[in-house]
């Protein structure tokens, strides 16, 4: 899956007025407290309503950081290490892409979709 | 001080939150109401003692400072065709009516109180773009260097643009929320003003409890319908009238039962008053309270009494049964334990206050209260180490000096 923008959404933001703005919803997970694992379909059901609401930009859920592979070509040799660029008790396990006209906006749907998939959310906007 | 003079201090304290307010609707930018307000300050600086005072400050203010707004704009257009368009549009807005000016000033209150800024980065902030206060005030007021204060409002001016903190008044599900976020940004610029922290500091800021109490007050001006505001302000102004009772001619603190109430300022006990009355009448006419109003239903039961032997303690304890219920937190526990030593004796008041150790060990007042209690024949070595943890954890020079006094009076 590759994150790529719904061609009409480009036409809606350059359009409209009040531009809309972008944010990514990363999922953090705890190793030592996950959430519940039986989430999937009620993400399902929120997904269906951000599309409908017009908010959805792409949604993603990761496979384990340990299945993650770094790699650095800065140098004259490329260097690829095993595992994530940051070992830590949290990680990231899924992201979402919203299109919101403002924060209080995209915080009001992160406080529901914390709920949802039962993690914990970081809101962070794109430049 | 001259007239213009005179004007220009008035000018700040009523006239700052306004223009800011205003100008950042217009141009959409903080940093440039900031900017544009400051500059127009500064003119009326220099014309006023030449020129005399305008009739209409404010109106001469916001016309100098949109002024001095468009200007920079154009400066910077030069360098970003894509802005003119920008500026197009708000050089076309149509003046605003009156009602919608108020309610910018509200939304500049909303936005700098934002739940998604740091509660560090809220008080600076309120302080800069309500308060009119400018950056080396604010440092000092904070005792931190004024360039960490300068990038304190930096920071959170940065983040409201980058991540989009709108400009405008939350929506009615979210309002009892966001307002107690603004009030907890007043009550801490108070509480940092009457209960300053550091040693080598005075132990009272009266400029900062004025400055919160001032904002407070537009605060309740702009929303007259919300009982907190009104509750808060209440408080304040009960809390305030101590003040000059509450620190001896040595700087130490002087508890309630010992203070001089003949020098309590009986204008802010009265005005105190008025609005507890006001609050009561809402609540007998079913209105639920909040913390605020009944800690400030508390504080106005204290102010009532001549004499500390005519408080009426079972009134406070059932004031704070009632606190308990809505802020369920240690520290009110803590303080509701003082008025139940009052009504049911210190080995009640004891057994209440133990059980609070876990949560409050490293709090200067559980150990002050706890030291208080302990003040019997069989337990004075008890009181002695109390005292003793309180004056180690107790970071304002008054209450030190008050703490140690206490302690070396023991037998």
């Amino acid at each position: 899956m590759t994150l790529t923008r719904d061609p009409e959404w480009s036409v809606t933001q350059t359009e409209g007025e009040d531009l809309q703005m972008q944010y990514l919803v990363s999922v953090i997970d705890d190793m030592s407290t996950p959430g519940r694992s039986d989430r999937r379909p009620a993400i399902s059901a929120f997904n269906e309503r951000l599309i409908a609401d017009g908010y959805w930009v792409f949604a993603g859920g990761l496979a384990n950081p340990d299945a993650a592979t770094v790699i650095d070509n800065r140098g004259e040799q490329q260097v690829i290490s095993d595992g994530p660029f940051l070992e830590s008790k949290e990680y990231l396990a899924g992201l979402w892409v919203w299109e919101a006209p403002d924060l209080d906006a995209a915080l009001a749907l992160a406080a529901e979709a914390s709920k949802v998939c039962d993690r914990k959310l970081e809101v962070r906007p794109f430049a | 001080m001259n007239d213009a003079e005179d004007a220009i201090t008035r000018a700040y304290r009523d006239e700052w939150a306004r223009v800011v307010a205003g100008l950042t609707r217009r141009f959409g930018s903080l940093d440039l109401a900031e900017e544009a307000t400051a500059e127009a300050f500064a003119t009326a600086v220099v014309r006023w003692p030449a020129d005399g005072v305008p009739p209409n400050p404010g109106a001469w203010l916001t016309t100098t400072a949109n002024r001095k707004g468009i200007d920079r704009l154009r400066r910077e257009n030069q360098r970003d065709a894509k802005h003119k368009e920008a500026l197009m549009v708000s050089d076309n807005d149509p003046t605003e009516p009156i009602g919608v000016i108020e309610d910018d000033r509200l939304r500049l209150i909303f936005t700098c109180c934002h739940p998604a800024l740091s509660m560090e980065n809220r008080v600076a902030l309120t302080l800069r773009m309500i308060g009119g206060l400018t950056m080396p005030e604010i440092a000092r007021a904070f005792l931190v260097p004024e360039n960490t204060m300068g990038r304190r409002i930096t920071r959170a001016k940065a983040k409201i643009k980058a991540a989009r903190i709108p400009y405008r008044m939350p929506s009615a599900a979210d309002l009892p929320g966001r307002v107690s976020g603004v009030l907890a940004v007043l009550f801490l610029i108070f509480n940092e003003g009457y209960l300053t922290t550091g040693p080598g500091n005075g132990p009272v800021r009266a400029d900062l409890t004025a400055d919160a109490i001032r904002l407070t007050r537009l605060v309740c001006a702009l929303m007259p319908e919300d009982g907190e505001v009104a509750g808060l302000l209440a408080l304040m102004l009960l809390t305030e009238s101590r003040r000059t009772a509450r620190i001896s001619v040595n700087g130490e603190l002087i508890p309630l039962d010992e203070q001089d109430r003949g020098a309590w300022d009986p204008a802010l006990i009265a005005e105190g008053h008025r609005l507890v009355r006001e609050r009561l009448a809402a609540a007998a006419a079913g209105e639920v309270p909040g913390r605020y109003q009944i800690l400030a239903a508390i504080a106005a039961v204290h102010t009532s009494a001549r004499d500390i032997r005519d408080t009426d303690w079972s009134q406070v304890l059932a004031l704070y049964d009632q606190l308990v219920n809505v802020d369920p937190s240690p520290i009110v526990a803590l303080n509701r334990a003082i008025a139940v030593a009052e009504v049911d004796g210190p080995e009640t008041a004891l057994a209440i206050v133990d059980r609070l150790e876990t949560e409050l060990n490293g709090y200067h007042a559980f150990h002050a209260t706890r030291a208080d209690l302990l003040r019997r024949p069989d337990r004075n070595p008890d009181a002695r180490a109390a005292f003793g943890k309180a004056i180690d954890l107790a970071g304002n020079t008054a209450e030190t000096a008050h703490l140690t006094r206490r302690r070396d009076q023991l037998p």
